[in-house]
């Protein structure tokens, strides 16, 4: 390849538009090795993938509790519902109430869980996560978190793309188009889940309107990680290098013949994805962990041993250079029953949770990976029957929810905000999703009201027209 | 500071584009010299000044130098462009107008109008056009003089006071966005002045024109001393117009000369598959889909009825003022047929929130707006949703203009008609009388009328007493959601209940009788299994095909503003009307409707919709439109590289009855369509983008078209035109990250497997994961124009999924087929012949036969593998004893199917 060509590649408005990912670097890097040129290890790309000031944290790893936890069974105890336990509020208490399923007449519902103060700061978590009582002074708990929205898929849609609409680009897309990927064989941003899908589906890693080269890629539980990713039954990975052998000699040919550099950005690709081929199965492959390591995530036990499985597969994507790893666990949403499903679902994520922020820290990683733990909404202290002969639930609340942090540049064992002794809503420094965007960006060190993309003429951003850097929040 | 003309899009782009030149330049010098490039800081000022352009080709050329010239000019004080519209006007919107605006005039000045602000306030004049320092609004801002800083209390960055100098220099123009007092405005964009037809210019090379598209880029070429590239080769041009206009490869000998061109394309456009390869790209406007999106993402069985629609109405060469009349008021149309309602489920394409718990008042109105913002994009080519909060920020549309716009779709109903195709009718009137007397049957054995009835009665007490029984609320308020128009019909007696109605409602109740009642009480009704004898009596009936379609509403509904685009907040009434920036509309009653809409979105007035239309025309054959951004015309689009032709294809379109068939051949049989796409060496620096259009583009195949090619390729596609959606087969688990995992995909038996992608089952929430990866969006919102991008999950995708290699497995069988005793070298001239049209190049022939030879090696030392790859029998082919020579085929045919130039269309 010649310079001319290189140079076209820089020229190509379509390509420049995508480059912000590190397919494009590594499509860059591609293009400048097959010149001659000896490159060092790509990082991020100029110019788009880049930090707007230095960032606090490099990774982002979102353990996303689809459906809405229990705040106040789990991170904010409130004793005062003790007082009004089996009774409905009284009306001008729950004037300002948004709810999906009951009316305001419901009864309060105390919490039955026993809430310890932990390590050194005391800060109070639940008896339901006794691990993570063990982390408490990693983490940064907001007990103050509010969202515009009551329904799940809406919620989950606010919290991950900053609009209850379809249709806009997600967090993870947004970091990776912003800040590209330091892989040379992995997604920038990926995707796990425990197996149950969320209410948003996949517009909760979505690209939006941005290239869908910032969109997650989904690794699955079963079959290929990654789909697609082996050969054709009966293809052997000689056969598989042979034939990209020779796809590479005939395009070749064609870059030659017609100088489209997009030729030399798709031989790249196949490359990479030849290289994915065996960096993803790589990842699956714990026998490099220690048998410790493996025990404290609960690998090899149940009920921890999926989510177990991807937490440390988080991390192992981490170390290898991808941006942003979503982990979606779903679903939280106790309508009914919920005491015994909230055990459940502590029982499968409280551990590998715990492990992983440990793990981070240990290897001297959390400090420049974030951890982000939460849902789309929180619930009420109103208590819900759906069905006759039902245990009681908990309905939708969106008003002040709890979410925790870890790393990345967050005040360890800090809480930061309040609700209301009746958990009716936050009253001491309330964050709202478009703020936390807009710290999660800071601490990655973008600036949430200058990453922008422009669609049908206008820029768009993360956080929409609001959002402000929560700075109780940062170390 | 330099100003260049603005060939290359936005200053800010420029300044982003330089930024990542300047890094990899520094990588380039780093790593050729080991020396550090120390302009770094350059760099980042570059990106972060919307205001400073660069020319990167200059840059290019010359990098040690010019980097040093760039920095040099960044000293000399800098007198940069300033956008009134993008820059300014914005921030006198944000910051000053809520002050000094219409409602309110603090200290008599008014900054929302060029007349009143160049008039000024109590304090004499506040601009002083080419003088900001002698200017009090710049003081003001700038709280010098000892004047109070404007605004109160927070203070503009000191960039943005920067571009209120700047402007103010440059001599304050307000542009054409002057808005007089009564907030009507100036159409001066170039979009909002009528169509007229210009002139076909005078051109030198005459020989080269073939039709009036060719004098107008001649004519600019010509300016430029730019000559036009040569015509594409046969082959090239042959695979090119086949693929662009019927999204199928050539058949193969088709050979095409000039001679016969013309008839060709007329040809083509005759297809029957033009309607389906057209029909994509209306669909990515409309944002079609087979499921509701949302949490549930239920699907949407009878959706596929409105595609069939459009591709029939594209394959006719329906009008364009009537394909829009149809889709807008096919309801209205007086003496309507049933095609006409079919139309309609164009408004059927927007979202449904099925999610427990909603409101539905709230989704009603999201849908209200969608479909504003859908007709605001797809027609009139403005992102009109801009103005639900606040009055647009650049485009002269105002909140109150929303709102009009919004009312003509804010009192739709929607309903679900039987929409019969020829033949269906016989055997449902046959089969109905047996239908029913079997539904009676299992009514009866099941008992259904005797718990139905007090169900029905309680269910309506609990709708007029919420909150006592929280089950019964819950159940009332999810029967609104989970079964359209559901609460109506329980509402109404059973006896005066369609058939369909009673059927919906009474199938709904046997599956949700278990809400308000015990889990052995639900047990003890049977309802499961009356349930499963209902489906299994329902898939069993020829029923009529159904469409999804609108009607009025009747009971009419007042629309508001609503402020800040909240759904519960209404501020004043507000009467259907168009944007009052555009022509006015004609109305037939006391107020517009629909169909008074419909004729003005294609009167010969509109600016818009013609222009709009034949510029997507145009994206799909040159990549990009003659306006770049075909998804906006407002005043942050780019200004068309050729108005003249633009303004042209437009009138012509008007003036040939909206014949959309008309448009496509002035395109597909003119000179500058037909140009080779080779990149050229003396269009590098001057026009990288190929604005002027000096040559075609290579483009990637959409979605779709790759899909259908390799299919036609291999054999395998089934043809077949139009019907309900399938599901090829998806690897399992992909339907997992569903909400619930609730998405079924049950593959489609037979030929079904390979029809043409355009009738895929396309999932909002799970979409079928080839589509998705090649940049076919979630059809959530209205799509102008497709990315193409090149991903390395689109090589394991071509490589390695099975639908793929089985398509290569397919090629290979026929190439022996048709082939059954000719030489490695006649086979692969048949190959190529098939997937490229064209024969292999004697170098390729080498690398192929070198690989068929390695191939072969591999595959001898394990024949079961080689069986895997070719799993048929072939009838006399003499090397059959071989699986190898097969499985090498196979290899060979799959390479072919991923060649770069397989994949893009030349």
């Amino acid at each position: 390849m010649n310079f001319e060509t290189y140079r076209s590649v820089l020229t190509r408005r379509s390509f420049l538009d995508r480059c912000a990912a590190g397919i494009g670097t590594i499509g860059l890097a591609q293009l400048m090795a097959a010149d001659g040129l000896t490159v060092a290890t790509p990082t991020a790309p100029e110019g788009a993938g880049r930090p707007h000031f230095a960032p606090r944290a490099k990774n982002l790893i979102f353990l996303f509790m689809a459906g809405a936890p229990s705040q106040m069974d789990l991170f904010d105890p409130k004793p005062g519902l003790r007082r009004w336990h089996g009774e409905p509020l009284p009306p001008s208490m729950t004037s300002d109430l948004k709810l999906a399923f009951i009316k305001p007449t419901a009864k309060v519902l105390a919490s039955p869980r026993e809430f310890s103060r932990c390590g050194q700061s005391g800060m109070e978590i639940s008896d339901y996560l006794p691990n993570l009582q063990r982390q408490a002074d990693d983490i940064c708990m907001i007990r103050s978190m509010q969202t515009d929205q009551v329904n799940h898929h809406p919620g989950q849609s606010m919290l991950m793309s900053g609009s209850p609409l379809a249709g806009r680009p997600t967090m993870g897309a947004w970091l990776t188009y912003g800040l590209g990927s330091e892989s040379q064989s992995l997604p920038g941003f990926v995707v796990l889940s425990s197996g149950r899908g969320a209410s948003g589906g996949s517009s909760n890693f979505s690209s939006g309107f941005l290239p869908s080269t910032f969109a997650g890629v989904p690794f699955r539980g079963s079959g290929d990680p990654i789909l697609y990713l082996s050969n054709p039954s009966g293809v052997s990975r000689e056969s598989q290098r042979l034939t990209l052998e020779t796809l590479r000699r005939l395009n070749d040919e064609k870059l030659r013949d017609s100088g489209d550099a997009e030729v030399a950005s798709r031989m790249a690709n196949y490359e990479l994805a030849f290289r994915m081929q065996s960096a993803a199965p790589e990842l699956l492959d714990f026998s490099d962990e220690s048998k410790s390591t493996r025990d404290s995530y609960g690998i090899g036990q149940e009920p921890t041993n999926a989510y177990g499985t991807n937490c440390l597969m988080a991390r192992r994507m981490v170390e290898r250079g991808v941006r942003v790893v979503m982990l979606i666990h779903a679903s939280w949403d106790d309508h009914t029953n919920l005491d015994e499903g909230l055990k459940k679902n502590c029982d499968i994520t409280d551990k590998p949770a715990a492990a992983l922020v440990a793990d981070l820290k240990q290897r001297g990683m959390l400090d420049e990976t974030l951890v982000v733990w939460g849902g789309e909404f929180g619930r009420t202290s109103l208590g819900q029957l759906k069905h006759v002969g039902d245990k009681v639930g908990r309905d939708h609340h969106p008003n002040g929810f709890s979410m925790w942090l870890a790393g990345g540049g967050t005040k360890g064992g800090h809480v930061v905000g309040s609700t209301d002794e009746l958990a009716l809503k936050a009253v001491e420094n309330p964050v709202h999703v478009h703020d936390l965007q807009a710290t999660i960006l800071h601490l990655m060190g973008l600036d949430h009201e200058r990453l922008t993309y422009r669609h049908m003429g206008r820029d768009f951003r993360l956080t929409d027209v609001s959002g402000r850097i929560v700075d109780d929040i940062l170390a | 500071m330099i100003c260049f003309p603005n060939l290359f899009g936005d200053c800010r782009t420029i300044g982003r584009r330089a930024m990542r030149l300047l890094g990899l330049l520094q990588r380039r010098t780093r790593a050729a010299s080991g020396v550090r490039v120390p302009s770094i800081q350059v760099s980042a000022r570059i990106g972060l000044d919307r205001s400073q352009g660069v020319r990167e080709n200059t840059l290019m050329r010359r990098p040690a130098l010019v980097l040093g010239a760039l920095s040099v000019s960044w000293i000399c004080p800098a007198q940069a462009e300033v956008s009134f519209a993008e820059q300014v006007q914005p921030l006198l919107r944000q910051h000053c107008v809520i002050c000094h605006g219409e409602a309110l005039q603090q200290n008599g000045l008014r900054l929302d109008g060029s007349e009143a602000a160049m008039r000024g306030g109590n304090s004499g004049p506040a601009i002083e056009p080419g003088n900001a320092a002698g200017s009090l609004l710049f003081k003001r801002l700038q709280g010098s003089e000892g004047l109070q800083q404007m605004p109160p209390g927070r203070s503009l960055a000191p960039a943005e006071i920067e571009t209120f100098r700047a402007w103010i220099d440059a001599g304050a123009e307000w542009e054409a966005r002057s808005e007089t007092s009564d907030g009507t405005a100036d159409p001066g964009h170039w979009a909002f002045r009528p169509v007229r037809r210009p002139p076909v210019p005078a051109v030198v090379g005459t020989h080269w024109v073939r039709n009036p598209i060719d004098s107008f880029v001649l004519a600019r070429l010509e300016r430029e001393g730019i000559a036009p590239s040569p015509q594409a080769s046969d082959q090239v041009l042959a695979r090119r117009v086949f693929l662009d206009t019927t999204g199928l490869p050539p058949d193969p000998g088709q050979v095409v000369t000039t001679a016969d061109y013309d008839a060709l394309v007329d040809r083509l456009l005759e297809s029957e598959h033009f309607g389906e390869r057209w029909a994509s790209a209306w669909l990515d406007q409309v944002r079609y889909a087979d499921s509701d999106g949302y949490e549930k993402d239920s699907v949407r069985p009878h959706a596929w009825r409105y595609r069939h629609w459009v591709i029939d109405a594209i394959n006719s060469d329906m009008p364009f003022d009537r394909f829009t009349r149809d889709q807008i008021a096919g309801d209205l149309v007086p003496g309507g047929t049933t095609e006409e309602r079919v139309a309609t489920g164009f408004y059927r394409n927007t979202l449904k929130n099925r999610e427990g718990g909603v409101n539905v008042e709230e989704f009603r109105f999201e849908e209200a707006l969608d479909r504003t913002n859908t007709v605001g994009t797809v027609w009139l080519g403005l992102s009109v949703e801009c103005a639900r909060c606040h009055d647009h920020k650049y485009d002269p549309i105002t909140q109150k203009d929303y709102y009009r716009l919004f009312s003509f779709f804010n009192a739709l109903d929607e309903i679900d008609i039987d929409a019969p195709l020829p033949g269906e009718i016989g055997p449902f009137l046959r089969s109905k009388p047996h239908f029913d007397r079997k539904l009676e049957d299992i009514y009866a054995r099941y008992d259904v009328p005797r718990l139905m009835g007090p169900w029905t009665e309680k269910m309506l007490w609990a709708s007029e007493n919420p909150g006592v029984e929280h089950e019964w609320d819950t159940t009332w308020d999810i029967l609104a959601l989970y079964l359209d128009d559901g609460q109506r019909i329980l509402r109404t007696p059973p006896s005066e209940r369609d058939w369909r109605e009673d059927l919906a409602l009474t199938e709904w109740f046997l599956r949700n009788y278990s809400r308000v009642t015990s889990k052995e009480d639900y047990e003890a009704t049977g309802f499961k299994d009356a349930v499963k004898e209902v489906h299994t009596l329902i898939d069993g009936f020829p029923d009529v095909s159904r469409a999804r379609a609108i009607q009025p509403y009747a009971g009419g509904r007042q629309s508001h503003v609503h402020p800040d685009g909240k759904w519960d907040e209404t501020a004043e009434e507000v009467a259907s009307a168009t944007p009052a920036v555009l022509p006015s509309i004609e109305s037939s009653g006391a107020e517009p409707d629909r169909l008074d809409l419909a004729r003005w979105l294609v009167s010969r007035e509109n600016p818009l919709t013609a222009r709009v239309t034949v510029n997507r025309i145009w994206q799909e054959y040159f990549g990009t439109g003659l306006v770049a951004t075909s998804d906006n015309f407002g005043l942050r689009g780019e200004a068309p590289s050729h108005p003249e032709l633009l303004d042209w294809l437009a009138a012509e379109f008007i003036d040939s009855g909206w014949r959309m068939k008309h448009v496509h051949r002035l395109i597909a049989t003119s000179a500058t369509y037909r140009q080779s796409s080779v990149p050229r060496d003396d269009l590098r620096d001057r026009d990288p983008s190929n604005r002027l259009l000096a040559r075609q583009v290579r483009l990637r195949l959409p979605a779709e078209t790759l899909r259908d090619s390799a299919l036609a390729v291999s054999g395998l596609l089934d043809p077949k035109v139009g019907g309900p959606s399938v599901r090829p087969y998806q690897p399992e688990g992909v339907t997992d990250l569903s909400y619930g995992s609730s998405v079924k995909w049950s593959e489609s038996a037979g030929s079904d497997r390979y029809r043409r992608g355009v009738y895929i089952h396309f999932q909002r929430s799970t979409p079928y994961p080839f589509l998705a990866n090649f940049d076919l969006q979630e059809r959530n919102v209205a799509e102008c124009s497709r990315g193409r991008s090149n991903t390395p999950l689109q090589a394991l995708n071509l490589l390695n999924d099975p639908v793929f290699f089985e398509m290569a497995q397919g090629l290979a069988f026929r190439v022996l087929a048709e082939m059954p005793s000719q030489s490695f070298d006649r086979r692969l001239d048949r190959a190529f012949s098939l997937c490229l049209a064209r024969g292999p190049s004697e170098s390729e022939r080498g690398t192929m036969l070198d690989y068929f030879v390695r191939q072969r090696a591999l595959l001898e030392q394990d024949e079961e593998s080689a069986r895997a790859w070719f799993p048929f029998e072939t009838e006399g082919i003499p090397e059959r004893s071989d699986p190898t020579v097969a499985a090498g085929w196979v290899g060979i045919s799959r390479i072919l199917l991923n060649m770069d130039e397989f994949i893009t269309r030349e």
